[in-house]
C-alpha cells in the first residue's frame, strides 16, 4: 500500500481539514482571545483588558442566577432521564415472560420503541413551540385538562416558580426515547447464557436486572452521562424558545446568557465571549468529572 | 420496581393447557405495562393534538382544547404554506440540506478512509483534532464563528450555511467513518493494488461501495441534525426573511403568532414541518435508530 499513496491523502484531507480549521477550530480558538477584550463588535477597535471580563462575570448576578439554574439541569436531568431511560429499557427487552430464559420484550415492544423516539427526530424549535401550546394557560391541553377536574392550573411557562421545571420537564421528555433505544441495543448485547445461568441459580428478576443487567451495561450509562451532562449545560435553544429565560430570568441558563450578550439587545462580544470561554471549561470538567465518578471496571465479553 | 419471577399457580395450568406454562400478566406486569402505556401516551398524543388542532379554527382552539375539529379545514395548511411562508422556508431547507449534506458526506468519507487505511505523519493528532469537534457545544464558537462568516462576506448566504453546516457535521461523520471503514476487510483492498488498482479508484470503486451501510447510517443522523438545525441559522442567517430555513421561519412564526393570534396557522405550520420527518423516519426506523445510537456506543 505505499506505491503513491501521498497524492491520495494530500487530495482527501485537505480540503475536510481546511473547512474543519476555518470554521471549527479558529472560531474555538478566537474566542479566547476575543475574551480578553472589550469588543463590541462592528468596529475594528478592541481594547485588550486581560482578565477584567473574567472578574466582571464573577460578580454578575445574572451570571450566577443562570449557572444555578444549570446545576439543577445538570443534578436532575442526567439521573431522571437514564432511570426512566433504564426501566423503560429493562421492559421492553425483558419484561416479557417468554423467550429463552425469560428473556424477552413485553407484547408491543416494537411498537413502544417506535413511539418512544419520536422526539428525537423533530427540531427542539417545534417541541419547544409544542410545548408551549400545551402549558398556554386558557387554551393549553394541561389546564384545559386540569379544569375538568375543577382545578384552576397555574400559568405554568408564566409563572416564575414553575417556568423552570416546566422547561426541565420537556428536556426530559425530549430525550428519553434516545436512551431507551441506547439502552435497548445494549441489553441486546448481552449474552442469553448469562441470563440462563441466573436463572438456573435461582435469581429473581430485580437481582438479575441489579446484578447482571446495569453492572453490563455500564459502559452505556456512562456514555449517556456525559451526554446528559453535556446537554444540560446547553439547553439553551429550548429555553429560549419557550421562555426566553423568563419570567424575570427565572429560568435563564448560561448558553441564554451568552447568546443574548452578543446578539440581543447589546452586543457585547468580549463579555459573551468570556462567558463562552468559561463555559468551555466547564464542560470540559464535567465530562470529566462525569467520566471519572462513574468509572468502573471494564466488563467485556467474548 | 416489583419485577419478581412470580411462576403460573398450578391451579391454573388445567384448563389453559395449550398455552405457554408462564402467564404474561402478573400484578407488576400491569403496573409496569400501565407505565410503558403512560410514555407512549405522553409522547404521542402532544404530536396527535398538533395535527388535529391544525385543522381547527381559531375559536375552537382557544375554547375547546381536547375537542376534535369540525371540519378539515385544508384552508390553514394553505395559510401557512403560502402566507406564513412555510413553504419557502420548507423550499430552503432542503436546499440548504442537500448541499450540505453532499459535501459532509464527500468531505467525512475521504478524511475517514485517509485516518483508517493510510499511515503518515501526524495521523493521530489530526484525527483528535477532529473528533474533538464533538465534545463541545456549537454555542461556544458563535459568537467568532459570526465574523469568520461574515468576513468572508458569507452572512446570511446559503452557501455559507452549507460550508458551515459541514463543517460542525464533520467530527462525527469522520468518527463514525473511521471506524467503519477500520472494519472493512483489509485483504479486498490488497488484491485490488496487486491486481493494479490505483488508490483513487480503489476509493471510488472497491471501498466506498464496501461502506454504504455505514455511509447510510451516517448521512441519515446528519441529515436529521441539519435538518433540525436552529442556532446555526439564527446568527448566520440573520435578516433577509426569503432565505430562511424551516426552523427559523417556525419560530418567527410563533412569535407573530402572539400579534395575529392566527393559532391555527401555526398549528398547521407545525404539522406540516413535522409530518414529513416523522414519516421518513417511521419508514426507516431501524437505519435511523441504530444510526443515531450506534455512534454514541463506540
Amino acid at each position: 500500500m505505499r506505491h503513491g499513496k501521498y497524492p491520495l491523502i494530500i487530495t482527501f484531507l485537505v480540503p475536510p481539514l481546511i473547512l474543519y480549521g476555518v470554521f471549527v477550530l479558529s472560531p474555538y480558538l478566537q474566542a479566547f482571545q476575543i475574551s480578553t477584550t472589550d469588543w463590541l463588535g462592528f468596529s475594528a477597535d478592541a481594547n485588550s483588558v486581560g482578565l477584567d471580563n473574567f472578574v466582571r462575570l464573577f460578580k454578575d448576578d445574572y451570571i450566577w442566577n443562570a449557572l444555578k439554574n444549570n446545576a439543577i439541569m445538570l443534578a436532575v436531568v442526567p439521573v431522571v432521564t437514564i432511570a426512566l431511560g433504564l426501566f423503560f429499557a429493562t421492559m421492553l427487552n425483558m419484561g416479557g415472560r417468554g423467550g429463552r430464559a425469560g428473556v424477552a420484550g413485553v407484547r408491543g415492544t416494537a411498537t413502544y420503541r417506535l413511539v418512544y423516539f419520536f422526539p428525537q427526530v423533530l427540531s427542539v424549535v417545534i417541541i419547544a413551540i409544542i410545548w408551549r401550546e400545551i402549558y398556554h394557560p386558557n387554551a393549553g391541553l394541561l389546564n384545559s385538562a386540569l379544569k375538568a377536574f375543577g382545578i384552576n392550573g397555574p400559568a405554568w411557562l408564566g409563572d416564575p416558580r414553575t417556568a423552570f421545571w416546566c422547561v426541565l420537564a420537556v428536556m426530559v421528555w425530549a430525550n428519553v426515547g434516545f436512551y431507551v433505544v441506547l439502552f435497548g441495543a445494549a441489553m441486546q448485547a448481552i449474552p442469553k447464557d448469562i441470563y440462563e445461568a441466573a436463572l438456573l441459580d435461582g435469581a429473581s428478576r430485580s437481582v438479575t436486572l441489579r446484578r447482571i443487567t446495569i453492572p453490563l451495561l455500564w459502559d452505556t450509562v456512562q456514555v449517556a452521562w456525559i451526554y446528559l451532562a453535556i446537554a444540560a449545560l446547553d439547553g439553551f435553544i429550548l429555553v429560549q424558545q419557550m421562555t426566553d429565560g423568563g419570567p424575570n430570568f427565572s429560568s435563564d441558563v448560561i448558553g441564554l446568557r451568552m447568546y443574548n450578550t452578543a446578539f440581543g439587545t447589546d452586543t457585547r462580544f468580549g463579555y459573551a465571549s468570556a462567558i463562552g470561554v468559561v463555559m468551555f471549561f466547564l464542560t470540559l470538567s464535567v465530562a470529566v468529572l462525569a467520566l471519572r465518578a462513574s468509572r468502573r471496571d471494564r466488563i467485556e465479553f467474548s | 420496581m416489583t419485577l419478581l419471577e412470580t411462576e403460573a399457580s398450578p391451579a391454573k395450568a388445567g384448563p389453559g393447557a395449550d398455552r405457554p406454562p408462564r402467564r404474561e400478566w402478573g400484578v407488576a406486569n400491569v403496573f409496569s405495562h400501565g407505565f410503558l402505556f403512560l410514555w407512549a401516551l405522553l409522547t404521542t398524543l402532544p404530536l396527535l393534538w398538533v395535527t388535529l388542532s391544525s385543522f381547527k379554527d381559531n375559536d375552537e382552539i382557544l375554547t375547546d382544547p381536547w375537542g376534535l375539529p369540525g371540519a378539515l379545514r385544508f384552508d390553514n395548511w394553505r395559510r401557512a404554506w403560502t402566507e406564513a411562508h412555510i413553504g419557502q422556508y420548507f423550499f430552503n431547507s432542503a436546499v440548504v440540506v442537500a448541499g450540505s449534506l453532499t459535501l459532509t458526506m464527500l468531505f467525512g468519507a475521504t478524511a475517514a478512509y485517509v485516518f483508517a487505511r493510510y499511515e503518515f505523519r501526524f495521523r493521530q493528532v489530526f484525527y483528535y483534532l477532529f473528533v474533538g469537534g464533538m465534545m463541545f457545544p456549537v454555542f461556544l464558537a458563535l459568537v467568532p464563528l459570526f465574523f469568520v462568516v461574515r468576513d468572508a462576506g458569507l452572512l446570511a448566504t446559503w452557501r455559507g450555511l452549507i460550508l458551515v453546516y459541514a463543517a460542525y457535521s464533520l467530527p462525527f461523520t469522520v468518527f463514525f467513518l473511521t471506524a467503519f471503514f477500520r472494519t472493512l476487510p483489509q485483504t479486498v483492498a490488497e488484491a485490488a493494488l496487486i491486481d493494479g488498482c490505483g488508490h483513487f479508484r480503489l476509493f471510488f470503486r472497491v471501498m466506498l461501495p464496501m461502506a454504504r451501510p455505514g455511509l447510510i447510517s451516517v448521512a441519515i443522523f446528519n441529515f436529521l441534525s441539519q435538518w433540525n438545525q436552529f442556532i446555526l441559522p439564527q446568527v448566520l442567517m440573520q435578516g433577509d426573511d426569503s432565505r430562511w430555513v424551516l426552523a427559523q421561519g417556525l419560530s418567527a412564526l410563533a412569535l407573530s403568532q402572539g400579534y395575529h393570534a392566527d393559532y391555527s396557522g401555526l398549528f398547521a405550520g407545525l404539522t406540516i414541518a413535522m409530518l414529513p420527518v416523522l414519516g421518513v423516519y417511521i419508514l426507516f426506523q431501524r437505519q435511523i435508530q441504530s444510526g443515531l445510537t450506534a455512534g454514541q456506543l463506540k
